[in-house]
């Protein structure tokens, strides 16, 4: 573990000096996407600049060296999520088409008439419409796990929910709108008890927590590269090698062949069965990148410094009386994410006026219409932190958050 | 871009304003409006007699922007012909998108004229432009 500098971590970052409004960017809308180091800016330019091949096709230097990139990046992502072979890791280009993929390859042969779907009431809209088009075409129900007074998913609720005639759960390991960190562990558990498959949706937690896909016994996780310092347009699909084998290809083309006939094809082998066409391979090098330049921090001392912004924030929006704070009130019971109401202030302002001292934060409803209408609370706003992150951050968000409450008193 | 040319006193004042935010009894033209980025949701009733907005009324929720803007747009179009409140969106909208930018032109909107600088935070345009749009929407099934 390096030691938690946070001003050289924050020199890594060339878009944290940036002014806005002629004012210091505080940027503190991680949970939606997150900057990326200089590191991870050389590798994808370095790539351009050297190789710049298609991987897996031709001979020469330059699309081997590509190919060779490629795969590197693809163990580096089962090497990250303790993921048993790299068959087990599918390049997509975000966590949405990573669900849409098991949705169709795996959702759309596997459940049938009568069959369940389980989700969790705070599900991303990612990891809700396609499972809605599966019910729909298969006759199957969809059903929610719903929330307790804090915001939390008490196991009794999993237990109710998750029946015999389970076929899928999918649900996030930690919400994008109140931080909340379900136990997938339990979850994977009971539900594999009750014959059903998980997907875990690790676009939030995955650059936040360790994630061992083999400890929490995962059948799918997905997750997104630039929620994790990565660029954007590339994804992860990780899958259960055995689910993997027995599921058709979701996209077909070049690249995910082995024969093709004029009338017949016969697939490529795992991984590549679903990475048809090019790939981002730019892509899968800057994740890489990513990834290791979170190892050589840590998760420990992320972790670290993650639970003192989140204290220090709940405490600092706490001293506001017009403030309502959603999720867990215990920080170690949720991800550095925060969203919060102001009374007589509709979160569209709180963001548009913030920005004008420099803030960025998210307003609205974080993709979770579901959940904000369980909530009774149409629209939000929501800070969420990263490595890079400080307290004197906080102290301007409060101090313009005090300036938003003067417009509408 | 300063705040105060945006969130000025009319627009602060209007969207506290709560005399346009009701139900009609019997509105023959309700139009429901929805800004999914922002969240904003808003319905607009009107009575239309013989070509003529003979009242008008929303209900709903959203940012100071939007609800300001649809009550000012209530008040404008009330006891107006069908054909001067279409002028009326085309105006207001053509001034959003900088189309039409002499002052003597948008007279006719009035304290409407207020959200003219709405284009200069181009994340909130949506919410100034919702409740005309759903206006438009709202005459254009009512010819059908
Ligand atoms: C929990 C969760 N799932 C899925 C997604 C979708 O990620 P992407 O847009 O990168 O596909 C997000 C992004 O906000 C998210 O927070
Ligand atoms: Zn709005």
């Amino acid at each position: 573990m390096r030691n938690f500098d946070i001003e050289k971590i924050r020199n890594d970052f060339p878009a944290l000096s940036r002014y806005v409004h002629e004012k210091p960017l505080v940027y503190l809308d991680n949970a939606a996407t997150t900057h990326k180091p200089q590191v991870v800016l050389d590798s994808v330019a370095d790539y351009y600049r050297s190789f710049n091949a298609n991987p897996h096709r031709g001979a020469h230097f330059l699309g081997v060296t590509a190919t060779e990139l490629y795969e590197a990046s693809r163990e580096t992502v089962r090497d990250f999520i303790n993921a048993s072979s790299s068959n087990e890791i599918i390049f997509t280009k975000n966590a949405t088409e990573a669900l849409n993929l098991i949705a169709y390859s795996y959702g759309m042969v596997n459940i049938e008439e009568g069959d369940e779907i389980v989700l969790c009431i705070s599900e991303h809209h990612s990891n809700i419409v396609p499972w809605q088009n599966v019910a729909k075409s298969k006759k199957a129900s969809l059903k929610y796990m719903y929330l307790d007074e804090n915001h939390t998913l008490d196991l009794k609720e999993v237990y109710r929910k998750i029946t015999d005639k389970t076929k899928l759960v999918s649900i996030a390991h930690m919400s994008n709108v109140l931080g909340t960190i379900y136990p997938v562990k339990e979850i994977v558990e009971y539900a594999h008890q009750k014959g059903a498959v998980v997907v875990i949706d690790g676009a939030q937690s995955v650059p936040h927590m360790k994630t061992d896909v083999r400890y929490i016994d995962a059948d799918f996780l997905v997750f997104s590269g630039h929620k994790l310092m990565g660029p954007m347009g590339i994804g992860v699909l990780y899958g259960r090698e055995e689910l993997l084998l027995g599921m058709p290809p979701f996209l077909m083309g070049g690249d995910m062949i082995e024969y093709v006939e004029e009338e017949t094809t016969t697939y490529a082998e795992l991984p590549y069965k679903f990475e048809a066409g090019t790939p981002n391979v730019g892509g899968a090098i800057g994740l890489a990148a990513a990834i290791e330049y979170l190892s050589e921090i840590g998760f420990e001392a992320l972790h670290k410094h993650e639970i003192e912004l989140t204290t220090y924030a709940l405490k600092r929006l706490k001293e506001l009386p017009y403030v309502t704070i959603y999720g867990h009130k215990n920080p170690e019971q949720r991800g550095p994410v925060i969203s919060f109401s102001m009374k007589g202030c509709h979160p569209h302002d709180v963001a548009s006026i913030v920005d004008t001292y420099g803030v960025a934060l998210r307003a609205g409803h974080h993709c979770a219409q579901p959940l904000m209408a369980y909530l009774k609370a149409p629209a939000s706003s929501r800070i969420s932190f990263y490595i890079y992150n400080t307290i004197q951050e906080i102290d301007i968000l409060i101090d313009s958050l005090k300036k938003v409450r003067k417009w509408f008193l | 871009m300063s705040l105060e040319s945006i969130y000025t006193d009319i627009i602060l004042e209007n969207s506290r304003s709560d005399h346009n935010r009701k139900h009609l009894d019997c509105a023959n033209c309700i139009e429901r409006g929805h800004n999914p980025s922002c969240g904003d949701d808003i319905v607009i009733e009107l009575i239309i007699k013989d070509g003529t907005v003979v009242d008008a009324a929303f209900t709903g929720s959203g940012c100071a922007i939007s609800q300001a803007s649809t009550s000012m747009m209530i008040d404008l179009i009330r006891s107006k012909s069908v054909d001067e409140a279409k002028v009326l969106a085309d105006t207001f909208l053509a001034m959003i998108k900088k189309i039409i930018e002499e002052e003597s032109d948008l007279e006719i909107l009035e304290d409407a004229i207020a959200f003219k600088n709405i284009s200069n935070m181009p994340a909130r345009v949506k919410c100034a432009v919702l409740a005309w749009h759903t206006l438009k929407e709202a005459i254009k099934r009512k010819q059908a």
